[in-house]
């Protein structure tokens, strides 16, 4: 049976399929499910002063995102590559007649769409704070592409991490690190430290590689294609890495 | 239709498969025998494309691996050592995504998983988790995996390891019969298994071929006409034995 004539995204596809479908029949998604929405409604109205406010919108949660989903979206991805090493699934993956990029892609989409489904579930959020105000839902839905590019970053991220190491728990504990210094090189308390003694060009410049400075354009309800690009750059170089760490592995 | 040419493989200092050379043609059935860690899984892993070559190379119908991977790996169906598996997954649904990367699809996929079902006697297993299963019908599911898109090339790594001895009759009859219009190679430490399914038998130690010949042939070449002791004469064993240098 040869792959000529087979369309390219039909390999991710199948891949892509299999791998939500495992999402759903796992109990820890539905744990992961439950525990993400329990802090999100945690963090938009309680914690994140929402009554204190008195204004209607989502701010408080899409601020407290990227540190929910530091620790969340590690815990989604960690698994990815590196169950596959341990199961010994790898080796029949990359013998059957699909390219690297497909398996990778196909993983990589299918627990991003997890993630946006896990968004889309917050929804009676929005539907509350439209019940008790009149927010702007430009804004709101500007917020959740926000969310969903930097689940996407943080995810590529730990998929690049996961293909390093059969063990999860490194693969997290790599994927938090890194992630924190994307958010770090950006952080206001931290960047304001850094002023001191660093040009505000150099503060500035390192500030550009942080998701926070690109993830607030997003919240404020501006979709800026340099934001965007962002997001999908740092995609693009982790999972093109996971590529590199996984054919290494096999080079010997 | 399978052919290899000084094949080598090093995991950095260490030489895995050192400069191997063989064929296997349509209708044979190769046996590889050899020590543990001889380099026989590392040949395997070479030729179904999951580890590329240091040197040499590795071609199926004529077309190489690292030239033609997607295409090189869509005739060959591949049993790996441990029998690996999607183990959350049913029975059904590993043999349905095996069958949909191989691009079969609606009536086509129907019909293969249903043929490699009956071939693989998964019937009565086919809603179960492959957690749950044995390790003979695990062995099983992923064997029906390597045969759902009907190859034209089998590599089957220890295709009877586990398994009691009904199934691995069960198994040697399939792939002596399979292997009237395949090229099949398969690994074991068997010796009997040898003689009753291959047609010819190479023998691997550390990284080397040190033997190549059909059961019958390299029985000859050992005194006693018994291919354990023409085995244990080529190969040397972990074991330091007593007054040996």
């Amino acid at each position: 049976m040869s792959w000529r004539g087979m369309p390219r995204w039909y390999a991710v596809k199948v891949i892509g399929k299999r791998e939500l479908a495992a999402y759903f029949e796992s109990p820890i998604a539905y744990v992961f499910l439950v525990i993400f929405l329990l802090l999100a409604g945690f963090f938009t109205f309680t914690f994140g002063g929402f009554f204190e406010r008195g204004e209607a919108s989502l701010a408080s949660l899409f601020s407290w995102m990227p540190w929910l989903f530091l620790f969340l979206v590690p815990a989604v991805g960690m698994r990815l590559w590196s169950e596959e090493r341990r199961l010994g699934t790898i080796e029949l993956l990359l013998t059957m007649p699909v390219a690297t990029w497909q398996a990778i892609f196909g993983k990589f989409l299918a627990s991003w769409a997890f993630l946006v489904i896990a968004l889309a579930l917050t929804f009676p959020i929005v539907i509350t704070v439209n019940w008790l105000g009149d927010p702007d839902n430009g804004v709101i839905a500007s917020g959740y592409v926000g969310a969903a590019l930097l689940a996407g970053a943080y995810l590529a991220i730990a998929c690049m991490t996961s293909a390093l190491t059969r063990n999860q728990v490194i693969a997290f504990i790599l994927a938090v690190v890194l992630c924190l210094v994307l958010i770090l090189a950006g952080f206001s308390p931290l960047t304001d430290l850094f002023a001191r003694w660093a040009s505000p060009a150099l503060v500035e410049f390192v500030s550009k590689f942080s998701v926070l400075t690109h993830y607030d354009g997003f919240q404020k309800g501006v979709l800026d294609s340099r934001d965007l690009l962002y997001f999908l750059s740092v995609m693009a170089f982790s999972l093109f890495a996971t590529g590199v760490i996984l054919r290494n592995h096999r080079a010997g | 239709m399978i052919k290899v040419e000084n094949l080598s493989k090093s995991f950095g200092a260490k030489r895995a498969v050192d400069d191997i050379s063989f064929e296997v043609g349509k209708g044979e059935v190769l046996g590889f025998l050899g020590p543990n860690g001889a380099g026989k899984s590392t040949t395997m892993r070479v030729i179904t494309g999951f580890f590329p070559p240091s040197g040499g190379k590795a071609s199926i119908c004529g077309l190489d691996i690292l030239e033609n991977p997607i295409e090189v790996k869509s005739r060959i169906g591949y049993l790996p050592e441990a029998a690996p598996s999607y183990t959350e997954m049913r029975v059904l649904s590993f043999l349905n995504f095996a069958a949909e990367m191989r691009g079969l699809r609606g009536d086509q996929r129907r019909q293969a998983v249903r043929r490699v079902v009956d071939l693989c006697h998964l019937d009565g297993v086919l809603g179960q988790a492959i957690d749950t299963l044995s390790k003979g019908f695990r062995h099983r599911t992923c064997l029906a995996q390597a045969l759902i898109h009907d190859p034209e090339v089998l590599i089957l790594d220890e295709p009877t390891d586990g398994l009691d001895p009904n199934q691995k009759h069960e198994v040697r009859s399939l792939i002596r019969s399979m292997g009237e219009n395949k090229a099949i190679i398969f690994s074991t430490h068997i010796l009997e298994e040898v003689e009753a399914a291959c047609t010819r038998a190479i023998i691997i130690d550390r990284g080397r071929i040190v033997a190549n010949g059909t059961p019958a042939e390299l029985k000859a070449r050992s005194s006693s006409g018994s291919l354990e002791d023409f085995f244990r004469s080529v190969t040397r064993s972990d074991v330091v034995q007593e007054g040996t240098a």
